[in-house]
Parts: structure tokens; C-alpha cells; sequence
């Protein structure tokens, strides 16, 4: 009777000497974020969608309102980034999880970066630059 | 060593599979949505009116239908969010993943309903007269 070759599980997994623990911060950063966002996307999403005429009576004067006051700023700021970093760092685990190829992988890594580096620079400079009286 | 062909696939169905692709199509339409919406507030730096225009967008009959669906989306996403970290933290989580699912299910609905009503009011009014 012939024994089944049966190669160890793992065995031709390549370790790098420097182990990081990145993944696990981004693990625990999804779920502290996550719950903070519950509590600022949602009660955004009534404000605007919901209360007082929602999404009816947006208009330049409504934001300007708004910003006025720095609990809105310092709210939208925070809203901004954790929503991106957290969006960013899923569409990330997206890429690894159905890119194969490692060019492939690294270039949408690199475009999303990218995309979403501009987008939280912007959106900073407009909370922190807002100009009421603009027009 | 051969090549190791996969037997069968690791997605199993069930509550556990579908809470986890609605998750996953959820949260790529919500990241895309808010790289648009970063995009359409910085027009408060050009001008009131650029701003005005574009706001003006969403306040038709077809981009009100896609802000239900936008709030759903979110909705589902912050849901199942709170679902997955009981999974991961409370003792009991993975036990109950189930009937968290179900629900979580019950809270969408509840709050959709309603939530849908009032978004569409002044589309329903605008497009069929008074609603009360």
C-alpha cells in the first residue's frame, strides 16, 4: 500500500523577516470608525434628507448657516475624513481580496490612493476656507 | 507539489454570505457616492450659484428616488457594520449571527418605510397633489 503525499498545510508560505501589524490596526480602525460613523452619517442623512423640508431648502445660504458655527465644521471635518479613510481602506481590502495579478493590484492601489488623497485634501481646504460672503 | 484545484467554493450562502456581499456592494456605491458629494459641496468655493445649480439636481424626481436608495444603502451598511462588530466582540456573536441578521432586517424595513414616505414628499406632491 502507497502513502498519500500529502504536502503540510502552509508549507510554501513565504514569511518576511519584519512582521507589521497593519492589518490588525486596520481591522480595529474599521470597527472604532464604523461606530463613530453610524452615529455622524446617520444623523447627517436626517438632517439633510429628512428634517425641516430635507434636501427641498440645500441651497449656498443653508451651508453657509450652517458653517457658521464651528460644532458643524468640526463635525463635517470628521465626518470627511473617517468616512474616507474608512471607505478608502475597504475598497483596499476590495482590491486585494479580486485583483490577482500584482501589477494589476498595485496600480488600483495606486489610482484609489490617489482619488481618495485629493478628495480629503479638498474637502478640507473648502470647511477650513469657506467664504460666506463669496458671491 | 501540484497545483491545488479548489473543490467545491468557500462561499457557503445563507445569512452569513448575503449580509457580507450586500456589506461589500454597499459599501463600494457609498464610496463612490461620497467622492461625488466631496465634489459637488467644494462648489460652495466658486460660486452660490455653481453651488445652487448643482444642489438643484438633487432635488428631481429621479435623483430623489436614488437618495432613498443612497440612505438605504447606508442604512443596510451601518447595520450590518454593528452586526459584524457583535460577531467579532460580544461572547454570544457568532452564535446569534443569525438572528441578528433578521433583526437587523426588521430595523431597515422600520425605519425605511417611514423614511421613504417623507424623503418622497415633495416628489409624490409635486407629481401627484397633496399627500395629506
Amino acid at each position: 500500500m502507497t502513502t498519500l503525499d500529502i504536502s503540510a498545510p502552509r508549507s510554501g508560505a513565504k514569511r518576511s523577516g519584519q512582521r507589521s501589524n497593519f492589518e490588525l490596526y486596520s481591522w480595529l480602525f474599521m470597527r472604532i470608525s464604523g461606530i463613530i460613523l453610524v452615529v455622524l452619517v446617520l444623523s447627517h442623512l436626517v438632517i439633510m434628507n429628512l428634517l425641516d423640508g430635507g434636501v427641498q431648502r440645500i441651497n449656498f445660504a443653508f451651508v453657509a448657516g450652517r458653517w457658521s458655527s464651528p460644532f458643524w465644521q468640526i463635525w463635517d471635518l470628521t465626518m470627511l475624513w473617517l468616512a474616507m479613510l474608512h471607505g478608502t481602506n475597504g475598497m483596499r481590502t476590495i482590491v486585494n481580496d479580486y485583483a490577482e495579478r500584482n501589477q494589476t493590484r498595485f496600480w488600483l492601489k495606486m489610482a484609489l490612493y490617489t482619488a481618495s488623497g485629493f478628495i480629503i485634501l479638498l474637502g478640507t481646504l473648502v470647511i477650513f476656507t469657506f467664504d460666506p460672503n463669496i458671491g | 507539489m501540484s497545483v491545488i484545484t479548489p473543490i467545491g467554493t468557500l462561499y457557503r450562502g445563507g445569512e452569513g454570505m448575503w449580509t457580507w456581499v450586500l456589506h461589500r456592494i454597499t459599501g463600494v456605491s457609498v464610496f463612490f457616492f461620497l467622492l461625488v458629494h466631496v465634489l459637488d459641496t467644494a462648489l460652495v468655493r466658486v460660486s452660490p450659484e455653481a453651488y445652487d445649480l448643482i444642489i438643484a439636481t438633487y432635488k428631481t424626481p429621479i435623483v430623489n428616488v436614488l437618495e432613498v436608495g443612497l440612505v438605504g444603502a447606508v442604512l443596510y451598511h451601518a447595520l450590518n457594520g454593528l452586526r459584524v462588530i457583535l460577531i467579532d466582540f460580544w461572547k454570544r456573536g457568532p452564535r446569534y449571527q443569525r438572528q441578528m441578521t433578521w433583526v437587523i432586517a426588521a430595523i431597515w424595513f422600520a425605519l425605511m418605510l417611514p423614511g421613504t414616505f417623507f424623503m418622497m414628499k415633495h416628489t409624490i406632491e409635486a407629481m401627484f397633489g397633496s399627500t395629506s
